[in-house]
Parts: C-alpha cells; structure tokens; sequence
C-alpha cells in the first residue's frame, strides 16, 4: 500500500521555541498511528501543521501524492481530511444532527437531502441518535467527545486525525469509545491518533510516534516503542 | 436500518405564523385605503429601519462583521438615485435598483480593504471608508456639494404609479407620493425577510450558523468561509443601498450629513437588532417595534430619548444577550421562522 501522507522534514518555530522540528514519516494507507509524548512535545501543533490550521516554516507535507503544504484547511477537508478538536467545539447553536449536516454537506460537496442516509449512520455508529434533535450546546463531556468524531466522520474522511478524544472520559465511556474507532479503523479508515490514555491507543494503533520537544525520538510497532529506553526515559520518567 | 431518513423544519408555530404572515401582507397592501397620511409614513419609516436591520443582523450576527460603516451603502445608494434622476432623468423608482447596484460596486473595492482587518479594527475600518465616501459625495457639485439638493419636481411628478394612486384614492399628489414609498418599503422589507429565510434554510445558511458558532470548526469540515464572508458582504450591501435609496426618494431632500448619518443609519440600527435578539430573524422585528414606541414616547423630551435607548442596550446587553426576543424563545421554544432542521427516523420504535 503507498503512503497517504508524508511529512519531509517539516519545521515550525514560535519564536526561539521550536515546536516541530524536522518531522519526517510515511503513513501507509489504512495505518492507524499513534502519536505520543509529554505535555507541550509538539504533537497539537504537529495535527494543526497536517490540517492546514497552521503553515510551516520549512518542509514538505505530501496528501494522496500531492503537495498540500501551502492548501488552506477547507481544501483539505474536502480532499478527505478529517479531524476532532482536542477541546470539543461544537455548533453550539445547531442541533447534533445540523452539526454532522453542516460537515456532510459542506465536507463532501453535497446537498442535504443526499446526505441524511449517511449522517443517519454516523449518529447510529456514534451512539447520538437519541440526541440527534437536541442543541449541541447542552451536551455531557462525553456526548460532546462523540459528537467531535461523529462531525469527523460525517466528512467521510480517508484520513481521520483525533486529538486527545478519550481524555476525562470514565473507563466504561472510554472502551464505548475506543470500540466505534476500532470499528471505523476496519473499515479502512487512515488514522492518526494524540492520546494520553495510553491503553486505549495501543488497543486500536498498528504504529506509535514519539515526540519530545518538536522531534521525532521513535517510530514504530508499539510494544517495541513503549520497551525502549528513550521512550521510558523522556515519556515515562523512568531512570533505566 | 432503512434508508429513508428525511428532514423536516416543518413546526406548528411556523404553519400558523406562516398565514398570519400573508394575512398581514395583505391588511398592510390594502391599509392605504384606510389609514391616515401620517399612520402610512410612520409604517414607511418602520418598514425601511426594519431592512437596514435585518441586513445588518445578517452581516453581524452570523457572519461576525460588525460593521460601523453601513452608511456608507445608505448614503451612496440614496446618492447615486439623486444623480442618475438629475443628471440622466431615470425615473426615481426605476432609479432605485441603481441605488442597489452602485452600492454593490461599492462594496467590491471596501471589502478588500476591511477584510484584511478583523473584530474592533474592521468596525473601525468600515466607519473610515464610510467618511471617505461622505467626503468625497460632498465634493459632487452636480447634486449640490456639501449643502445638497432637492428631487426635481418633473422627476417626483414622473413617479411611476403616482397618478394611478392620486386617482384610485382620490389624495393629492404628495400624499400618493407617500402611499408609493410606503408599498415600496413593504415590498422591500417582505423581500428582505423572505429571502433571508431562504437563505438560512439552505445548505449555505447552515454553513453561515455554523461559522456563527465556530470559525474555526466550521473551517475543518469544509466550510469556506472566505466565500461567505463575501457573499454576506455584498448583499447586504446590495439591500441597504437600495433603502437608503428609498428613504431619500420619499424624504425627497438629501445631504451629505443626513444620507451618511452614523447614528442614525448605523447605531440606530445596531440598538434594534440587539435590543431584539442578534441572529434570528424575529429579533430585528421586534427590535423595530420597540425603538418606534420609546420613539414616539420619548418625541418630547429630547436628549433623555437619547440616554433611555442608551441605557436600554446597554441592559439588554448585559442581562439579556440573546434579546428580547431570545429571552422569550429559550423559555416557549417557539421560533416564527423555523431554520432548525429536524432528523425525521421512519421507525420510531426502533430508534
């Protein structure tokens, strides 16, 4: 299978901090990836440099053999890249299924009607049709991180990427979770995936990411990742 | 799961407001028979504050360009009626498109400009061109400079309509004048309401709460918001040019200071539609009604009419952000003109 993504050497500084540097990687098409690393190691901004929300100063980022380093957000979503928000922000003011309508129809080109079936079955997958009416804005914590990948997979995303979706979630609510993206994953869907909650990504991820500021210190099967000393060094705080 | 999902925006509320609607099109169509000179000027001036509104609201309240500058299309659009009638005798109501179409133009080259500023400095942005336009109407000695000028009687006399209606109701020909500037405003305000409406209930329109909601998110599921922040623009450009063009064609005097007057044409207009609910439809409505009555209350005091208004917004945005409006629909959930669309399952028991 080729790579639907490729970062060469793509470099991002906030001032003096450098936030990304020279991240290189391939994602085979149909991997589902797992970023990881401490607080503030680069890995939001390395999603918002993968999404278009922020440019890089250097390097090169390849989607589906195509350029798209310097293609704005909306271009790339309509290319088929999808992605939650760490801190969920939904349409408050729209209902739970105008929120996935919006993405549908917006992310995909097409018109309402086309698209009921469709968004039908994500709020279905996503165990929201029992909402599907009610205001986005009076969501719980957990509702609203479903609504999240729910509004994701209404763009019918060939590349999925979340952040931080199971966080604060309760252990029965995080298995729920982690079930629908497995689910989504056989699928076929590419994804990319930040988590903290470590047993929930190394349930679904073929291949983990270690960042540690801005760099890339491994890449690989995850069980080998998360034995080797660097890892447990820098990630987990362990003196070997 | 069947796949015969459907979507409905239909309610019960909306049916019944929906006919009280057309039943007060039609009282309003027929009232000149009825109704005194200055009932029917009262309604004109309701009527064209009511469509500076709800375009306003459409820039503001959904798209988030809070303009200072609105004026400016006023000004422009009621201008450019003025010189095409003097300069190249286009009748006054024909005239009106013009003022439509100018202020479009206008829009164009202000948009590039303001829309490299952002919050405070694109309000601030919006005034500025609103001055330089001002300046430079004001320098046009064809339609009287700085002091201004008047409509020619062969044009006001030409009015389209204007004899019908002085012999149908049998009034003199001001008074005609006024009946026609008042269907007029009410055929722009039911336009601008109803094309609003059917814009919010499309695909774009959902895009535009969305993007109302979070710029951001809209963004990342594909919503160009670029593009509406400029189809936004230049409609309600568009629509304020052709009632500014209306409210100078019945004043039938214009000068640089009245046709781009801030206050009245901007902040006036602000004060109605947050006072009634910024990003529905019936806020501005409501707005209207209750800027007219404390108007009309307050006729005599002078500047304490002034310091109410002031002080009512300024309540209303605090205590009330959502407007009167708002305040009433969170606790009914009645909405006049319903946008929500509703996931329809065709099995109820089993969803």
């Amino acid at each position: 299978m080729g790579a639907i993504l490729s970062l060469h050497d793509v470099s991002k500084s906030f001032g003096a901090l450098k936030v990304a540097d020279a991240i290189s990687f391939d994602l085979p098409e149909g991997q589902a990836l797992g970023i990881i690393g401490p607080n503030g190691a680069g890995k939001s901004t390395l999603f918002n440099l993968i999404t278009g929300n922020l440019a890089p100063d250097a390097g090169r980022i390849e989607y589906l053999g195509r350029d798209v380093t310097r293609v704005p957000p909306m271009q790339r979503c309509l290319a088929g890249m999808g992605r939650s928000f760490q801190i969920p922000q939904p349409f408050t003011g729209l209902t739970v299924f105008e929120n996935l309508l919006v993405a549908a129809t917006h992310g995909q080109d097409r018109r309402e009607s086309d698209v009921v079936d469709q968004v039908a079955q994500v709020l279905e997958r996503t165990e929201l049709m029992s909402v599907a009416n009610k205001p986005a804005g009076g969501l719980s914590l957990l509702q609203r991180k479903r609504l999240e990948l729910a509004r994701a997979m209404a763009t019918q995303p060939k590349l999925l990427l979340l952040d931080e979706i199971a966080g604060g979630l309760t252990d029965a609510e995080c298995t729920a979770l982690i079930e629908t993206i497995r689910a989504l994953h056989s699928d076929g869907v590419t994804i990319i995936w930040i988590e903290h909650v470590l047993h929930a990504l190394t349930a679904v991820v073929e291949r983990l990411l270690v960042l540690d500021f801005g760099r890339v210190i491994g890449i690989g099967d995850p069980s080998e990742i998360m034995e080797s000393r660097e890892v447990k060094e820098i990630y987990l705080g362990i003196e070997v | 799961m069947a796949a015969t999902h459907s979507i409905s925006t239909r309610t019960r509320a909306a049916t019944t407001s929906g006919i009280a609607a057309l039943v007060l099109l039609a009282v309003a169509i027929v009232l000149p028979a009825f109704a005194s000179r200055s009932l029917i000027q009262d309604l004109f001036f309701i009527l064209t504050m009511l469509t500076l509104a709800q375009f306003w609201n459409l820039l503001a309240g959904y798209t988030g360009l809070v303009s200072v500058g609105q004026q400016a299309f006023v000004g422009f659009g009621a201008y450019m009626l003025f010189g095409s009638t003097i300069l190249w005798g286009v009748n006054p109501v024909a005239a009106l498109a013009l003022s439509g179409l100018f202020a479009l133009l206008l829009a164009i080259p202000t948009a590039f400009f303001v829309f490299r500023l952002s919050g405070a400095y694109f309000a601030i942005g919006t005034w500025v061109v609103a001055e330089v336009v001002r300046l430079s109407v004001a320098q046009w000695q064809a339609v009287g400079g700085g002091t201004g000028t008047s409509l020619p009687r062969d044009a006001r006399d030409a009015m389209w309509g204007v004899e019908w209606i002085e012999v149908f109701f049998d009034v003199r020909s001001s008074e005609a004048r006024d009946i026609l500037a008042y269907w007029l405003a009410l055929a722009l305000a039911a336009a601008t309401i109803g094309g609003i409406y059917w814009f919010l209930r499309t695909r774009r329109g959902l895009a535009l709460a969305a993007l109302r909601d979070n710029v951001e998110a809209a963004k990342s599921v594909g919503v160009d918001a670029n593009r509406m922040k400029w189809i936004v623009f230049l409609v309600a450009a568009f629509g304020t040019g052709i009632a500014g063009g209306l409210i100078f064609l019945q004043n039938g005097r214009i000068s640089p200071d009245s046709a781009f007057a801030v206050t009245q044409w901007t902040a006036f207009v602000i004060f109605i539609v947050v006072i009634g609910g910024i990003g529905t439809i019936e806020g501005p409505i409501i707005g209207v009604l209750v800027f007219f009555i404390l108007q009309e209350a307050l006729a005599d005091f002078g500047a304490v009419y002034l310091i109410v208004l002031g002080l009512l917004g300024i309540a209303i945005m605090l205590f009330a952000q959502r407007g009167l409006w708002g305040l009433f629909s969170d606790r009914t959930g009645i909405q006049l003109f319903p946008v929500r669309r509703r996931l329809v399952t065709p099995d109820r028991g089993n969803s």
